[in-house]
């Protein structure tokens, strides 16, 4: 199609356009292999992650069919065959470990996560460059320390003086409900398990919401600057409101790592089946410690249960984790 | 007013040859009525005198001295990279916030020293104001919110009763009300960059400030917008100082009372001529300004 | 023009002076003094106690301050730096015990007969001259080496797939990679004791702890080798193409050198992940006492089996055999961390 050079210039002609072309590349037989082995190892994770979840059901499913939701709620673990070898529904179930998990694991998150948020605004606002760089690596460092470590340290180092805390919690601050206990027995209790929890997820929750400070715009903290804010003014106008959510999304990654955690919750807490609220007592544990403590003398059908539960943890790590990475997804791809 | 001039390379006799450019800029300038200094209640102006900035051990600007007079407009004009965002930077104390500034001279509001070690830096920003090349409103906060947010950054005691007032006596100085009366409470994201821009001036003067900088405000927006912010600024002229930076020598003649050429030869920013915008236009004393006001660089 | 030297020099009016910081530094020193003799009259005692009596009186006292001298905003300003302070140690002081405690625990039991000699003929509680770790060293490095066989190709090649093909089922593969890196270490070890242990003739083996220790490697090694990736300009890459090279020889022979380094700080990470991990290995490794040279199959150790064996006896002897333990298992993390680090900012000074 041509322009029609007019002699008017005034109107111009209209212009039909042509039809776009289809652009095709035959693609070589080695590129085609080449995407088809890397998309087919793409392709394994998820096919690793299905099988995980997949013969953790099959094994389990005996005894998630016998207790059904029951599976969930029961709060003893009596695994006691009758006369004819059966083992009678309503005796095993993870309740008292889910409540378990989840008390170490908040009290570990509510005690993280403010340490966390103003470490992380710290290292970012406050701290001189040097320094910061030095600290950052300090961070990541205790990130990649192994459990069993913290484990022992909480053993040996924290609960002498957590128990000291613990007593003094006890003393002023026993009328409320969850500081009281039964009896005067603070070694090995859900509030030093939470506090080796919190010092084990501090690195994580701290990392994310650095990383997503540091994005905070810069045009706009210069604005409030500008407008005669000091630093607390500027991070609470500016800084503050754009990293929530990925905050958010850093606690929850740690509460994902929280519930899962096996090793150092194992040495620190009194593991004993029984549904404890009062953190300054020393018994609890979670869904993890329990499969880990009972697997060493499992009969054939503890093993089934004990694999059941695995489930229930791995669908629990899961949905928390998914929920955590769509949170941070979509807070880095705000960034505005 | 004071000048400060370094020597040029002679002072050629200007010759009335026809220069399209400066002509139609001349004429622009010269119609502007000339700003009588110091009539404004406002105290005495802003004053930088022997500013140096370097940042690092590399030296920005070489001893710039200027005196800004209460309620006139100063334009900073010069080629890109000639320090003069730099030196509007100094005037409100935001050139420190990078790590490797340093800075020698002194800058004076109302002739006190705003770098004196008593001074709280914060409370200096509320008098001197700032207006930034992209604009920048809150996106967390209406716009009624955005305006009284420095009100709020600062604590100010403003009385509830007052606020509203003060919202609309903001965003109608800044040519803004007529278009947001309605929505006060949309988000500050939501708005055009010109209607941004607005927002952001209206934000800058509801904490009362004596000056008013802005770093190439305009750079960013439409023609239309450009030219309602210009009309902002002449209508704000005669109750603060306003400095503009600007790369736009048309908008420099169209607004302001006072021009400032920067230059940098590779080196240190320094200030080669100031004057009265009509004069820098039509009869620059030094050949350098001349030759950036005829276009034939930058 | 001409050049005036200079001859005024560069300041910095706006950092505080050492006579500014004077009202802040006496307040410290005050509140110390206030905090000592608090403690001595109350029931309140050691450093916990002076702690906790410390940072209040320092933190009102300079909030009253910044609020007397100044206005509520500064006070505020104050008030949360403190708390800013306070978090900060609160962070770094679990992470310097801990590094202590390791070292001065671990260091008693630092013989060179534990280096050369196995738990096979000594039990746990005898004296620390007899006896050692070889057997968790060795089976350490077979899970290290097996691991790394296994997630390096997997890893770097979804990171490839992730970033040089982004085909239809990225987003979905990326989410699955990222599922994966939530998936704790003890369902890991679940899994492969109920697919393979309970369903075929394999039993414990290093190898099926490094089947473990991939679910929990691969997708650290993917998250940081798609980073790394994404840093190499695209200018690369369309450099090799409009050479008329294939898409796979350009990754190959373009990118994947480019990211060299990168590639192989993602590995390092991944190793140090699981260089410490325990829980999988208690399903699928079996514990042995004894040095094993057969990674493929039978009992096999690591280090941190070793330690936990060492914890669960709870003797004294056992307990220092454990802590030993733990500082070489420590050592060979930071040696991990330290290089991978090294790497990672030889990469960054690349122009």
């Amino acid at each position: 199609m041509r322009l029609r050079r007019g002699h008017d210039a005034a109107m111009p002609a209209l212009e039909t356009l042509p039809e776009k072309r289809k652009i095709t590349t035959k693609p070589r037989p080695s590129d085609v292999a080449f995407r088809g082995i890397v998309t087919t190892f793409g392709l394994i994770n998820l096919l690793i992650l299905t099988l995980i979840g997949s013969f953790l059901l099959f094994r389990g499913l005996e005894v998630l069919k016998n207790e059904g939701f029951g599976f969930l709620t029961n709060q003893k673990w009596d695994i006691v065959p009758d006369e004819s070898g059966n083992q009678p529904k309503g005796m095993i179930g993870l309740g008292s470990m889910l409540s378990g998990t989840i008390l170490i694991s908040f009290v570990a998150l509510s005690v993280a996560l403010p340490i966390s948020v103003l470490t992380a605004l710290g290292l970012n606002f406050y701290a001189p460059l040097r320094v910061r760089s030095f600290l950052v690596t300090m961070i990541d460092l205790m990130a990649a320390f192994p459990s069993i470590l913290f484990g022992m340290w909480g053993f040996f180092v924290l609960m002498p003086s957590a128990e000291y805390w613990a007593m003094l919690l006890h003393r002023y601050f026993g009328w409320i409900p969850i500081f009281d206990v039964p009896q005067p027995f603070f070694t090995r209790s859900p509030f030093i398990a939470g506090l080796v929890l919190a010092v084990m997820i501090i690195p994580i929750i701290t990392s994310v919401s650095r990383e997503v400070f540091s994005q905070a715009p810069l045009d706009r903290i210069q604005a409030a600057y500008a407008l005669g804010a000091n630093k607390w003014a500027m991070i609470r106008a500016v800084v503050l409101p754009f990293g929530a959510n990925g905050v958010v999304g850093g606690a929850m990654l740690g509460l994902g790592r929280a519930f899962g955690e096996t090793v150092a919750v194992f040495t620190v807490l009194n593991i004993v089946y029984q549904t404890n609220w009062d953190i300054l007592f020393g018994a609890g544990g979670n869904v993890a410690s329990h499969i880990v403590l009972r697997w060493g003398e499992a009969g054939e059908y503890e093993v089934k249960a004990l694999l059941a539960a695995g489930f229930v943890l791995f669908l629990l790590t899961l949905f928390v984790n998914m929920i955590a990475n769509s949170i941070v997804r979509a807070t880095v791809k705000k960034g505005r | 007013m004071t000048h400060s001039q370094n020597n040029g390379s002679g002072d050629k006799e200007m010759e009335t040859k026809t220069r399209p450019t400066p002509n139609s800029l001349a004429s622009v300038a010269s119609g502007r009525a000339q700003k009588q200094p110091g009539t404004a209640p406002l105290g005495s102006g802003l004053e930088a005198r022997g500013v140096h900035a370097w940042f690092g051990s590399h030296l920005a600007l070489r001893d710039i001295s200027l005196d800004f007079s209460a309620g006139t407009v100063t334009a900073l004009i010069g080629p890109s990279g000639c320090g003069k965002s730099t030196f509007i930077r100094t005037l409100n104390r935001m050139h420190e916030f990078i790590p490797t500034a340093a800075f020698a001279g002194q800058v004076l509001l109302d002739n006190k020293d705003i770098y004196e070690a008593s001074v709280d830096v914060t409370k200096i920003r509320l008098q001197i104001g700032m207006v930034f090349q992209k604009p920048n409103p809150f996106p967390s906060m209406t716009i009624g919110e955005n305006v009284l947010s420095g009100i709020k950054l600062a604590q100010l005691d403003v009385p509830k009763s007052e606020r509203d007032d003060l919202v609309q006596d903001c965003l109608e100085r800044a040519g803004l009300w007529n278009e947001v009366k309605d929505r006060l409470d949309a988000h500050g994201g939501s708005l055009s960059g010109g209607q941004q821009q607005r927002l952001c001036i209206a934000r800058a003067l509801a904490v009362k400030p004596k000056v008013l900088l802005m770093d190439e405000p305009c750079s960013a927006l439409d023609p239309g917008s450009t030219l309602r912010i210009e009309e902002t600024i002449n209508q704000l002229s005669s109750s603060m100082t306003i400095i503009i930076v600007t790369h736009n020598m048309q908008q420099a003649a169209r607004v302001s009372d006072y021009t400032a050429f920067f230059l940098s030869d590779g080196g240190p920013g320094e200030l080669i001529e100031v004057g009265p915008t009509s004069e820098i236009f039509t009869k620059p004393r030094d050949q350098r300004t001349e030759n950036y006001v005829s276009g034939r660089f930058g | 023009m001409s050049v005036t030297t200079t001859t005024v020099a560069p300041t910095k009016p706006w950092v505080k002076t050492p006579w500014q910081r004077l009202p802040s530094l006496s307040l410290v020193l005050l509140s110390l003094i206030a905090s000592g003799i608090i403690i001595e009259m109350t029931p309140l005692k050691g450093k916990l106690g002076f702690f906790l009596v410390f940072v209040p009186i320092l933190t009102i006292s300079e909030t009253i301050l910044a609020r007397v001298k100044a206005d509520k905003k500064a006070a505020q300003d104050v008030l949360v730096s403190s708390f800013i302070w306070t978090a900060t140690f609160l962070v770094f002081l679990p992470i310097a015990s801990i590094l202590v405690t390791a070292i001065v625990k671990g260091l008693p039991g630092l013989k060179p007969n534990i280096f050369a000699e196995t738990m096979q003929i000594v039990s746990f509680t005898d004296p620390l001259n007899k006896g050692g770790l070889l057997h968790a060293l060795v089976g350490t490095l077979y899970l290290i080496l097996l691991s790394i066989a296994i997630s390096v190709p997997l890893g770097i090649l979804t990171a490839l797939y992730l970033t040089e093909i982004r085909g239809p089922g990225s987003n979905f593969i990326q989410f699955i990679v990222q599922a994966m890196s939530g998936v704790p270490s003890v369902i890991a070890g679940l899994f492969i004791y109920s697919s393979l242990i309970l369903a075929t003739p394999l039993r414990s083996s290093s190898m099926l702890g490094a089947f473990a220790l991939v679910i929990l490697m691969v997708p650290t090694v993917t998250r940081t080798s798609q980073e790394v990736l994404l840093l190499i300009p695209n200018d690369l890459r369309e450099a090799g193409l409009a050479l008329g090279a294939t898409q796979w020889k350009t990754v190959a022979m373009v990118v994947v050198p480019a990211a060299r380094s990168g590639l192989l700080t993602a590995v390092i990470l991944g190793v140090a992940r699981i260089a410490g991990e325990t829980a999988p290995l208690l399903f699928v490794l079996g514990g042995a006492d004894g040095l094993n040279w057969n990674p493929f199959s039978g009992n096999n150790s690591a280090l941190p089996f070793y330690i936990w064996k060492g914890f669960l006896i709870g003797l004294p002897e056992a307990i220092q055999r454990a802590w030993t333990g733990i500082l070489i298992l420590l050592i060979v993390v930071l040696i991990l961390f330290a290089t991978a680090r090294y790497l990672g900012s030889k990469n960054r000074r690349k122009p």
